[in-house]
């Protein structure tokens, strides 16, 4: 409302200054630690204990990183972090694809073929999202030990699966609920039954949501530790607890410059599946915010 | 093609009942309109019809055959949305191919199906495209393209209109009133719109609040309404309902228009079958506009007009016609003159009514009295 209009563009043109400043600062705060990860995983050791944590590496070498993916000790063997990367994959994959499936089940269900008691139940369900994972621990390890599955990789896909439903049932449920019923009413009238419609209608029009879950599972999943070191034996241990192991090993020297590449080493797979499709995230994110 | 029978269906969502009891029987070929104000009920006994409701009471017969527990698929019926529902997934020929994929037609069949019916359409051009890049116009032919290429025995059209502008909407009736002329097709068609009613239809079904007010021909609804509700959802401008009076005036009986002993105007009626009894009480007169003219009253046999004095308030020309707003005492009716009518407003005149096509109600029940 100022008068000048050359005022206004102008008191405008600082308030964007110092919006831009914040920004700035913000993504600096936030990049320092991965800069700092970055350029120590790549120096000598020595060169790491002369103090600088800041500097640029003098004298650039990868074997920190060839040692952590394949010579580190951890525990007893020195196999790097490679086996457990492996473990973590078996773990992650079958889990999240799994938990996005059954989420996607619900979500139609709850929302398509609709029951008495179908919002009780949904209810119910997304107290699975704030139940603290310490709670269920002991519980769960009977529960694994009743099943036989104890200390496996599949006894881990379950745990996670049932702890991800709840979430993924969330994404689902909330995505079609803004799905057009009367698509439902004419592919049943063309003669298209439960799972045919699920697979043929619902399913081909659901990307962004599948991106959402998908990402939120992965990473999730990927990065639980508790789950991992309380249900895990030695050979389906997953990367982070085998990173704990590394880092956190009382033998020997520290050896900080292999511990920063382990530690990238872990993040590298939720920073290529962000970097790939973080994009979608945002657009399956606002998908049912948003109308048009 | 079949025929449709629909037989005391009622159906309650819980304590709410929305469906008492509605009884209506279609012959093979019929055009039957669903039409009443929202919350009627109309959509939902579509929705019975197609199966995508439970029935509460009752029985829905197609062909015949009872249909009740059948699952829609195994009805062999096809429904066009008001949204017009297409796969946004699919291309336009995915679509309309579904229905029959699902049935398991071989795929060679399917395509020289949905061949044949988009020639018929003319949406040839857009049977690659998916339904995002369509119009509402063209969406609306692929969704009636999708039902055509089923071949199914029964057409269930939920207002399928109701999403075009204005001009569309009035090319797309006369493309659906074409279409149903050519195939003969069973269609039941759900609507709010009296006059898609009344231009589709060949005969109408009139709901209110759950209840079947009226079933019949455009004309018969038009020109013998069974109740008010009826007179005044069917034609536009709505029937002039007017207080009156029946008395007997030498002999015959005659309307008395106003109350007590502001009688403004005595119009006698040309028959009196089954007034007899009501002679002496309070009646509605329902006079539709064009009933109230400045035709000039002509002496003879046969003659029916009635001469009425009334003050014009206000003249409304239409182009074809002109609607003028008159007052007789301090009722207000709708007339309709002629387009070059030297009738003005603000002035008194001298008009025509048509008392052969009066209707008659009973203010208390609200249903016509006399034949």
């Amino acid at each position: 409302m100022a008068a000048d209009p050359g005022l206004a563009i102008q008191s405008n043109r600082l308030a964007r200054a110092l919006l831009y400043a914040a920004l700035i600062l913000f993504a600096v705060y936030f990049l320092l630690p991965l800069f700092v990860m970055l350029v120590n995983s790549v120096k000598p050791l020595e060169e790491i204990r002369g103090g600088n944590m800041l500097a640029l590496p003098l004298a650039f070498t990868t074997a920190p990183w060839a040692s952590a993916w394949n010579s580190a000790q951890i525990g007893v063997e020195p196999t790097g972090l490679s086996p457990y990367f492996w473990n973590s994959i078996k773990m992650v994959v079958p889990a999240v694809l799994i938990s996005t499936l059954m989420g996607a089940l619900n979500g139609y269900v709850l929302t398509k073929w609709r029951f008495k008691g179908d919002n009780l139940l949904f209810g119910l369900m997304l107290f699975a999202c704030f139940i603290p994972f310490q709670i269920v621990l002991i519980p769960m390890a009977r529960i694994l030990g009743l099943l036989g599955l104890a200390g496996t990789t599949a006894g881990l896909v379950m745990v996670h699966v049932v702890y991800g439903l709840g979430f993924t049932t969330l994404f689902f449920r909330n995505y079609y609920a803004a799905f057009p019923d009367e698509l439902i009413k004419a592919a049943k009238i063309d003669g298209a039954g439960f799972f045919r419609i699920f697979q043929r209608i619902l399913i081909p029009s659901s990307g962004p949501i599948i991106v959402v879950t998908v990402i939120w599972q992965f990473t999730n999943v990927w990065n639980d530790f508790l789950f991992g070191a309380s249900f895990a034996d030695f050979d389906s241990m997953p990367m982070t607890v085998a990173l704990n192991n590394l880092v956190s090993s009382s033998t020997g020297v520290k050896e900080y410059n292999v511990h920063f590449a382990g530690a990238l080493l872990a993040a590298l797979p939720t920073l290529i599946v962000y970097i790939v499709s973080g994009r979608y995230f945002v657009r399956g994110l606002m998908a049912g915010a948003v109308k048009g | 093609m079949a025929s449709l029978s629909v037989d005391g269906i009622e159906k309650k969502f819980g304590a709410t009942e929305v469906l008492k009891g509605i009884d209506i029987e279609i012959e093979s070929g019929e055009f039957l309109v669903l039409v009443g104000p929202s919350g009627c009920g109309k959509s939902t006994l579509l929705n019975l019809i197609a199966g995508l409701e439970s029935i509460t009471a009752g029985e829905i017969r197609i062909d015949g055959d009872r249909v009740n527990e059948r699952h829609p698929k195994d009805r062999d019926i096809a429904m066009v949305f008001q949204s017009y529902a297409l796969y946004p997934n699919m291309s336009v020929a995915d679509n309309m191919a579904f229905g029959l994929e699902m049935r398991g037609m071989p795929k060679a069949e399917r395509d020289a199906a949905v061949a044949e019916v988009a020639k018929l359409l003319q949406i040839e051009p857009l049977l690659a495209r998916r339904p995002a890049q369509l119009s509402g116009g063209q969406r609306q032919r692929v969704a009636m393209g999708r039902a055509l290429v089923r071949d199914p025995k029964i057409f269930l059209l939920d207002e399928p209109l109701s999403n075009l502008d204005a001009k569309l909407r009035v090319e797309m009736r006369t493309e659906i009133k074409k279409l149903h002329q050519r195939l003969g097709a069973t269609i039941v068609y759900v609507t709010h719109d009296q006059i898609e009613a009344m231009t589709l239809a060949s005969r109408i079904a009139i709901m209110n609040a759950g209840e079947l007010q009226q079933l019949g021909t455009p004309r018969e609804l038009y020109d013998r309404p069974t109740n008010i509700f009826v007179a005044t959802f069917i034609g536009s401008p709505a029937m002039n309902l007017i207080p009156a009076t029946l008395a007997l005036t030498e002999g015959s009986v005659t309307v008395a228009i106003g109350k007590g002993d502001t009688q403004e105007a005595t119009l006698p009626l040309p028959s009196d079958d089954g007034l007899q009894e009501h002679v002496g009480r309070d009646v509605i007169l329902g006079l539709r506009s064009e009933h109230i003219t400045d035709t000039p009253v002509a002496d003879g046999d046969g003659q029916t007009r009635s001469p009425l004095t009334c003050h014009v308030e206000v003249t409304e020309p239409t182009g074809p016609d002109t609607l003028a707003l008159i007052r007789i005492g301090d009722i207000e009716a709708m007339a309709r003159l002629g387009a070059d009518t030297p009738i003005r407003p603000g002035k008194a005149a001298r008009l025509s009514v048509d008392m052969a096509k009066a209707c008659l109600f009973d203010p208390e029940t609200e249903r016509r009295i006399g034949s």
